[in-house]
């Protein structure tokens, strides 16, 4: 017997957009950093002033991104979680299909985590334009 | 005084390991290439590490441990070596580079010698900025006094090129339309080998140079000649030759100071018998070079923008060739 509609497990309810979230958010980040410091050090700072402003934009960005793929991958983590499947969640169930969804949603969050953290780590060592 | 032993022990150890010579980036003589040295060989013995951790795992798998292991010891290989300990490993060598960067590229105190090169097609064009006011100008050959730093403001005005003395210091790219900067801190005397790091057409490979770090006594009377305009004709064959430089059109494109030459397409040729190399450093200065250098340049140098001069009679070609040798 298949589920309602309305189920968390049931086929209409899956999406593959939840898996793109975390490493839009990733692209996002690093795009807006890339634009502000260059803008910054354009028409700002200069070629050689501080780096401040575009250090504080960068760590909002850093910090709302960080929070927003926490979000989605604690999403994946509920899916992953669903029931009391075990991984790789290879069944051909709807319920194994949601599990691996969330789990694949989770891993990327966490990779795109590590990549917003590793382009962060540029302005904590960099204090001008140079 | 046992570190300091240590130390030069070590250092010796990595010459003869990474091989030495005047183009050597693992045979330093600069404080840049001094710690990409040190960048490089961090990562190599990080890279074995990572190598023997890999094959002592193998090993464990095929001989130690055959048999099946249980889900949650297979997840923890899978999670820790694939996952966890590559992003550990990755992490630590970013941090440590990126920490290297900002001195790297920190401006040279203010007061500091400051040489303005410029890439052309196949060439070098090098201003020493004077204190003082003023320059100098030469081409194809950097000297540098030992122990200071050195700020070279890099331009271009046709393609991307980039100046790297890897015994010195790291690379820096020369792009058309902005100026890019490099500081090097020479730590010792000697000649080294300078390159174009980014092709930028025919004669990429042969547009070198040789850099010179002296004592700074040495480098202070070297600068003060190179300012001097060019040194007269002593004999016949000279003059003659400096009469031919001039009716041939040379001055049209070469600047020789003191004779009424102020061309600024090639290179400034006032001490060109004094340089190392011909060609930007990838012939010897000597009679019989310059004289092919100057009959048949495009055949010693492919797209090279001088015209030849084959049709010379050989005398002129002699003494044209006698004069410039003779411009030290």
């Amino acid at each position: 017997m298949s589920e309602p509609s309305h189920h968390p497990t049931h086929e209409s309810r899956q999406s593959l957009w939840r898996l793109i979230v975390s490493p839009t958010i990733w692209a996002a980040h690093f795009l807006l950093s890339y634009i502000t410091a260059a803008i910054w050090c354009e028409k700002v700072a200069g070629r050689d002033g501080p780096l401040t402003g575009a250090r504080v934009a960068i760590a909002i960005y850093t910090v709302v991104a960080l929070v927003g793929i926490a979000i989605n991958g604690w999403g994946g983590w509920r899916r992953h979680s669903y029931g009391a499947g075990e991984v790789p969640h290879d069944a051909d169930t709807p319920e194994d299909r949601h599990r691996f969804l969330g789990f694949a949603t989770l891993l990327l969050a966490a990779l795109s985590a590590i990549a917003v953290l590793f382009a962060a780590l540029v302005v904590i060592f960099f204090n001008d334009c140079r | 005084m046992l570190r300091s032993f240590c130390h030069s022990r070590f250092n010796a150890t990595l010459a003869l390991i990474g091989g030495s010579g005047v183009q050597s980036s693992l045979d330093p003589a600069g404080r840049e290439a001094e710690r990409i040295a040190a960048l490089f060989w961090w990562m190599t013995g990080g890279t074995v590490v990572i190598w023997l951790s890999m094959v002592a795992l193998a090993f464990y798998a095929i001989h130690a441990r055959p048999e099946a292991h249980t889900e949650k010891r297979a997840r923890l290989f899978i999670i820790g070596g694939g996952a966890l300990v590559p992003t550990v490993v990755l992490g630590g060598l970013l941090t440590y580079g990126l920490s290297m960067l900002p001195d790297l590229i920190a401006k040279a105190p203010d007061g500091s010698l400051r040489i303005a090169v410029t890439g052309e097609q196949w060439w070098w064009r090098v201003r020493y900025v004077l204190p003082e006011g003023g320059e100098v100008v030469t081409a194809n050959e950097i000297r540098l006094p030992v122990g200071e730093p050195v700020q070279f403001d890099l331009d271009s005005p046709d393609v991307i090129h980039s100046f790297w003395i890897p015994t010195i210091g790291g690379k820096m790219d020369m792009i058309p339309g902005r100026q890019t900067r490099l500081v090097l801190h020479p730590t010792r005397t000697g000649t080294f080998r300078g390159v174009c790091a980014e092709y930028c057409g025919a004669s990429h490979t042969y547009m070198a140079f040789y850099a010179v770090v002296m004592e700074k006594a040495d480098f202070k009377r070297w600068l003060e000649e190179q300012r001097q305009p060019a040194a007269e004709p002593v004999d016949p064959l000279t003059k003659q030759g400096r009469e031919h430089f001039l009716a041939n059109g040379c001055s049209a494109c070469h600047t020789v100071r003191g004779i009424g030459a102020d061309g600024l397409v090639g290179p400034d040729l006032t001490h060109l018998g004094s340089r190392l190399s011909l060609g930007a450093g990838f012939l010897p200065n000597d009679l019989e070079t310059l004289t092919r250098w100057i009959a048949r340049t495009n055949e010693v140098k492919p797209g090279v923008h001088m015209p030849h001069f084959r049709m010379l009679p050989a005398d002129e070609l002699h003494a044209l060739a006698a004069y410039l040798a003779s411009l030290k």
